[in-house]
Formats: structure tokens, sequence, C-alpha cells
């Protein structure tokens, strides 16, 4: 790599290196790829939608975390964002989004109406989307600035670095998945 | 010539009498009241006579009285509009509390379907022969009507979120 360039590159994880050899747990560099390669799966309802937008344009620019490739198939995401208010008669739609992305997943729910339903406390909006689908990460806000999108989506890239590869497969991921009636 | 609130009056009192009542200029919209069981003859009558002239249904709602008596504990309000005059109008039909019904206008006038439809939904009135009276907006599993008065503004079996951080309890700490 040339040494005047200011591209940041993600450091390797802990190991053992020597001549023409590098030693180093699988869950590290498993992490380190999906972490830095989240692809993000965008399910905007409403304003936080727009602030969505402007994280993924050229200012803010998620793709630098690795989210460049937006999927609008959830066959190929990995990252859902939930962005807007949920409505009761939406709440199916999002459940099977999430049941047709494939493993791992994981769920950003973005800003105070998909958190907990924010100031729509009536009869026709889901009172946060944690009530249908497992939630990892919540941003704040309404709408949050795109700074804290960005801060939602390093957070979870924590998460996801550090999860184990074994940790689809246990019994406590399985019995989160039933406590939601998701097979 | 513009079209006079008397014209329309004196029209509608010439065609259908007593049917037709409690004329009056709210603010800038000229009002007036119908027997439920006649409004599909009136708003054709208002649509198709050459001088009325009203071929455009701005909007079509429901209200809820529950204070009133039995036979007006529901509404159902037309908005009509003459665009060749640029008049519009407001017609109220009071329904029954207890068996909420109507004619539909949906063969009058297309856009109307959609309308009852929401009407139907929120408010649970029944529109007498609409081809397709289900509900719209709100999710099929509901048993209620929720813009009923006497629906709660809030879910009571509500768990997630606690009074005292919304400023609802009466000494709010």
């Amino acid at each position: 790599m040339m040494s005047d360039s200011n591209i940041k590159m993600v450091a390797a994880p802990d190991g053992v290196a020597g001549e023409g050899f590098f030693a180093t747990k699988l869950n590290d560099v498993v992490g380190m790829a999906r972490a830095n390669s989240l692809w993000p799966l965008p399910f905007a309802t409403s304003c936080c939608g727009i602030e969505f937008m402007a994280t993924m344009a050229s200012h803010y620019d998620l793709a630098r975390f690795g989210s460049e490739r937006v999927s609008f198939s959830p066959r190929q995401a990995d990252m859902l964002l939930v962005m807007g208010t949920i409505s009761k008669k939406m709440a199916p739609i999002l459940r099977q989004v999430y049941e047709q992305m494939a493993e791992p997943k994981w769920v950003i729910a973005v800003g105070a109406c998909a958190s907990s339903g924010g100031i729509f406390d009536t009869y026709s909006v889901l009172q946060g989307i944690d009530k249908v689908i497992p939630v990892d990460v919540y941003v704040p806000g309404c709408p949050p600035r795109p700074e804290q999108i960005v801060d939602g989506v390093m957070k979870l890239q924590e998460l996801v670095r550090t999860e184990s590869v074994r940790r689809r497969s246990s019994p406590e991921y399985q019995e989160l998945l039933a406590s939601y009636n998701i097979k | 010539m513009a079209l006079e609130n008397t014209a329309i009056q004196d029209k509608l009192i010439a065609t259908f009498g007593e049917a037709v009542y409690n004329f009056q200029q709210e603010r800038d919209i000229f009002s007036f009241e119908i027997n439920a069981d006649q409004n599909k003859a009136i708003i054709l009558f208002l649509k198709n006579d050459p001088e009325l002239r009203f071929h455009f249904l701005t909007d079509l709602c429901g209200i809820h009285y529950p204070d009133s008596d039995v036979d007006e504990q529901f509404a159902v309000v037309y908005h009509l509009h003459n665009w060749y005059e640029n008049k519009r109008i407001k017609i109220k039909a009071f329904l029954n509390g207890e068996k909420p019904e109507i004619k539909t206008i949906s063969n009058i006038f297309l856009s109307s379907n959609w309308m009852e439809r929401e009407t139907f939904d929120f408010y649970g009135v029944d529109f007498i022969g609409h081809p397709q009276l289900k509900r719209i907006l709100n999710m099929d599993e509901m048993i209620s009507h929720p813009m009923r008065k006497e629906f709660p503004m809030e879910d009571g079996g509500r768990t997630d979120k606690d009074d005292r951080f919304f400023g609802r309890t009466v000494d709010n700490c």
C-alpha cells in the first residue's frame, strides 16, 4: 500500500503473525468480514427514510462503512433498517420481509416511531417494531440526524464483529425467534 | 349568471318537498339536510339537472353524534361542486344510531366507492348496494369502528408505555 494514501483500512484482528503466515480465530475473521459489508435493506415509510437518504448520499456516505450496496431484495440483505411509523396493518408485511431475509440478519429500528410508536400512541399504529420482530439496535430521534443513523450502524457493526459464528444455531437464538413465533 | 342559493332551494323543494330542509348558508358554503332514504334520488337530481349540474363529488364522510336522539346519531355528509358555476354545496343525511344505513351513491359517482368504504370502516355505516363494502384503511381483523366516540383513543391493553413518562398521571410524578 502506498505510504501517502489516506485511505483508512480495517486493522487485522488479533493473531499470531510470522514469516509467511498469520494465525487468528475464524470468529474474528468472519466477524470482521460481515461487519464491513453489511448490505442494508431500507424499509422506509416516512421522514426517517428521508434522513436515511441523506445518510446514503455523498455527504454522510454510509458506503464508507461497507454498506455501499443497498439491497432492495430481502434475500440479499443483512441489515434491515426500519424507518418510520409502522401501522398495525403493515406489521405482517414487515414480518414477512424479515422472514425472507437469509441468516445472519440484523435489524435497526431507526427513529421514535419504529422504536416505540413515537407520538402515534393510537389504535392503528404498532407500538414499536420489537412487537413483531427482534431488534438489535435502536436509533432514537424524531427523525434522527444522519450522524445518529451512522452511529447506529457503527453500534451494529460492533455487535456483528463480536458475534460468535455459532450464535445463530444456539438454543438462545432459537428461543428468541420462537418467542416471536418465527420459524 | 351565477347559480344562486335560492334557485337551488326552490328547485329542490319543488321536486322533493319535505324531504329537503334546513337550508342555510354556513360561512361560505350553502348547506341543507335531507331525508336519508331519498339520498340517491336527490343527488342524482343535483347531478343531472341541466341548471344545477353538481357533477363533482368533493367529499363524503361520516359524523357520530352519540348524544343526539337515536334517529340522528350518525350523519353522512356529501360535498358537491358545480365546476361550471364554481358553486359548492354541503348535504347532510342523518341516520339511526342502532342501525346506521343509507343507500350507496357509488353508481352515481364512482369516486364515492372508496369514500363509502372509508366511512364504513371508521363509523360502521352500512351503504346498501355498495359493490364491495369492506374495510379500506384499518386492518381486516379489526372488529370495531374507531371513529365512533365510544372508541377509546388509546389501546387499553398497552404495556409498553409508562403513563408517568408521558405526563398522563394526575400529579405526574
